[in-house]
């Protein structure tokens, strides 16, 4: 034993004697992690909230929370002696006199949007390989929890620096507070501590921004990751895995290298964007007034999709008893988002409850396996694609030389009609994926290499698949579709017929497939 | 000695500011005032009357040219909007076909028959002495930037007009809009912006327009659009290669 194993042996008893670490600290860190690129994309999300929980703590060393008006005397002469919040005149003062302060305020606000992008590309990988089946449903359902936090603080934070966009957006989220109908008006009320825009609303939704939901992601991420670490993490199938099983590298040193390495990866590169790129050039945009408004005033990318569903919402207005109902914002801004955040949150119900699997899964589904659930995914997608478009109809009008009442009328048909095209187009192609995967499992894949035989006849040869290939494109689960008897053994019908019909319809569609190749297919194959 | 110095220097620079401020404002004798006419009549009756008529009344395709003064005109002709190549949507600004001569003798036969807006001269046109560039934020803001976008990076109208970018246009264009509203633009009048505050905005404009781009590249001063696109491309893209390029080491 040399010295300095020695020292860290006697380090570590002292620390063993006292807190008893050493048998958990064994048992977790050679805890296996299996290995694949797509596992890594909710570590972005996690790296970028420490990123943001950092740099953040910088931006509140100066940021004054403040609708109190000052007289601007700062660095930046084209605003120079102009009536201002204290808050926009404080982030002035970071981007241009606190020394790092543009590049923290860059990194801050390039970090945000990372973690939102990290987080819907993480949410895709779960949900394309069904990751969210039995026993992950708590941790998809705080996922969604997440993202919604998310946008909600996202949206806050790109309020907090008062300018002339950040102002537009309070005033829209105030538009769409106010739409609800009968307490709309007295919420708005609450919420601004009076009218629009008064002198509460900025110092509020800084608590919210940097105390309240922080703690909320803090607790939210610990229980995200420690129901992983419980529930063991999902592995894609291949030989030797089963779902009893976990195919990989231990937490120590494997992990702890790759996920400390890539951690700095993810701050450098949020770090190069803040360096090289603008983000919400604020010093432009110029203080808040609520008489002034900028053209394509938008909302960050993440917030995009639902200003692209105000924007193509057509007037609609009620009027009952004295009180006006705005459908045009109610609809687009509070319901067709609720209609689809809890679809999302419910899905994992939804699907066990239409294939009536109750089972533990662990091992990964590949998407083209389960056509529906990747038609259902693709066909959301593209709903949310065409509604993030429209948000940004004016930019795209002016820069590919169209126009906006195209672009509205693009969406507002697209919307309808692109989302379920998706899923029938998504769907057929699984099926065609499937049936290739048939093929190459029954034929062999093609070698390219052409044989001319004796009678003039040219064949490609086809080369047999390697076993491991061949179990990977069969070991998936073909059930068949539920039955559910409409009456009972004596003829009686039994009750919730329509729900079970409706039951039985979509577990039928859920189960269509290409059946998979079977060792009595190859068997009779070999006879020809 | 000394006040007898400053007295001619004094002296001097006076001449010298009269006797420059002089050249660029002689006014023109009769004679060569009806000269310029004449010439732009004739530009007039070739490249112009087929549209707006022979005695500027206007027809089915172009609006009458009465009153509208030599501000319209240089604004029109000297940013190439006039004449017109494509009237779809919009009349767009394109490499002047007039030069500066031909522009100022259709300006004076336009401005003959009818009067208007007078081009601003050079002194009326001194932003950087007279405009503030603070104050020109707050009047842009107030009254330009819902159609040209925060930074005069111009932005979209209906049904594909649109509010060009002000980038590149000189002051005394920018000026002629204010005062004549082509197109979609509403007229500022010296009631609703005076001129003082004119060129308040003009001052701005160009401050805007020679601003380093302070945060790292601008990404076209368009607010969050092309910031999400590049998260998703160069950001996103990066950290997902850098995954993939993570796990395939581990092989």
């Amino acid at each position: 034993m040399t010295a300095r194993e020695k020292i860290a042996g006697s380090v570590a008893n002292y620390v063993d004697e006292r807190t008893g670490a050493a048998k958990w600290m064994k048992k977790n860190l050679t805890k296996v992690f299996p290995d694949h690129w797509s596992f890594l994309l909710g570590e972005i999300a996690l790296y970028s909230f420490v990123i943001l929980l950092l740099s953040g703590t910088f931006l509140t060393f100066w940021f004054d929370p403040s609708q109190r008006e000052v007289i601007y005397e700062g660095a930046y002469a084209p605003l120079e002696g102009l009536k201002m919040s204290a808050a926009y005149a404080s982030t002035l003062h970071i981007s241009f006199e606190v020394r790092g302060g543009l590049l923290m305020r860059q990194i801050h606000h390039w970090a945000a949007l990372i973690f939102m992008a990290a987080i819907v590309v993480h949410l895709m990988r779960v949900y394309f390989t069904g990751a969210f089946r039995k026993p992950r449903e708590f941790n998809w359902i705080i996922g969604v929890g997440l993202l919604t936090l998310g946008i909600v603080e996202g949206f806050l934070g790109y309020s907090l620096p008062d300018d002339l966009l950040s102002g537009t957006g309070i005033r829209i989220a105030e538009a769409i507070i106010q739409a609800l109908p009968l307490v709309g008006s007295y919420l708005a009320f609450f919420a601004f501590g009076g009218a629009f825009p008064g002198e509460a609303f900025i110092p509020r939704i800084y608590t919210v921004h940097v105390l309240l939901l922080p703690g909320a992601f803090l607790a939210l991420i610990t229980v995200h990751l420690m129901l992983v670490w419980y529930q063991k993490h999902t592995q894609y199938p291949g030989p030797g895995r089963t779902e009893k099983n976990v195919v990989g590298y231990p937490l120590m040193p494997v992990y702890m290298a790759k996920a400390g390495g890539f951690f700095f990866i993810v701050f450098g590169v949020t770090a190069f964007l803040g360096a090289v790129a603008s983000i919400n050039p604020i010093w432009l945009y110029g203080p808040y007034t609520p008489g002034q408004i900028s053209a394509g005033s938008q909302p960050d990318w993440y917030m995009g999709w639902l200003d692209g569903l105000v924007r193509m919402s057509p007037p609609l207005e009620s009027h009952f008893f004295g009180h006006t109902v705005s459908w045009n914002i109610l609809i687009p801004g509070l319901i067709v988002p609720g209609i689809l955040f809890t679809g999302m949150a419910l899905y994992p119900f939804i699907e066990s409850w239409i294939t009536g699997d109750k089972r533990e899964h662990h091992l990964l589904d590949r998407p083209r396996n389960v056509p529906n659930r990747t038609a259902l995914g693709v066909m959301s997608l593209t709903f949310m694609l065409v509604a993030l478009i429209n948000g940004g109809n004016d930019i795209i009008a002016t820069t590919f030389d169209l126009t906006i009442n195209q672009i509205m009328w693009f969406s507002r048909i697209g919307i309808l009609i692109l989302p379920p095209l998706a899923f029938v187009i998504t769907k057929r192609l699984c099926l065609s994926l499937q049936r290739a995967d048939r093929d190459l499992v029954l034929h062999g894949r093609e070698t390219g290499r052409l044989v001319m035989m004796e009678h003039g006849e040219f064949v490609e040869v086809h080369e047999p698949i390697s076993a491991e290939k061949a179990w990977l494109l069969t070991q998936h689960e073909q059930n068949p579709a539920l039955a559910l008897e409409e009456s009972d053994l004596r003829g009686v019908r039994r009750p919730g017929v329509l729900k079970n019909k409706l039951r039985a319809r979509m577990s039928k569609a859920h189960a269509v497939a290409v059946p998979k190749a079977t060792a009595a297919d190859l068997k009779e194959i070999e006879h020809h | 000695m000394a006040p007898l110095l400053l007295a001619l220097a004094l002296f001097s620079i006076g001449t010298t500011f009269s006797v420059a401020g002089a050249a660029t404002s002689t006014p023109l004798t009769a004679a060569e005032r009806s000269a310029l006419i004449d010439e732009g009549q004739r530009i007039f009756l070739k490249g112009c009357s087929s549209c707006h008529g022979l005695n500027l009344e206007g027809s089915a395709i172009a609006p009458s040219l009465i009153g509208v003064g030599a501000a319209s005109v240089d604004f029109q002709v000297a940013t190439g909007r006039m004449p017109v190549a494509d009237m779809s949507q919009q009349i767009t600004r394109k490499d002047p076909v007039y030069n500066e001569k031909e522009v100022e003798a259709l300006a004076a036969y336009v401005s003959s028959l009818a009067p208007g807006p007078d081009v601003p001269g050079e002194e009326s046109l001194n932003y950087e002495r007279n405009g503030s560039t603070a104050e020109g934020g707050e009047l842009f803001r107030t009254n330009c930037a819902m159609c040209h976008n925060f930074a005069a990076q111009g932005g979209a109208l209906t049904q594909g007009k649109y509010a060009p970018t002000l980038m590149g246009v000189t002051p005394r264009h920018i000026y002629e809009a204010l005062i004549t509203g082509p197109q979609s633009m509403p007229v500022f009048s010296d009631k609703t912006i005076t001129p003082a505050e004119k060129l308040s905005i003009i001052k701005w404009i160009k401050a805007a327009e020679a601003e380093p781009q302070l945060g790292g590249a601008s990404l076209g001063r368009v607010g969050p659009v092309t910031e999400g696109l590049l998260v998703w491309t160069l950001g996103l893209g990066l950290l997902v290669g850098v995954a993939v390029w993570l796990a395939m080491k581990a092989r």
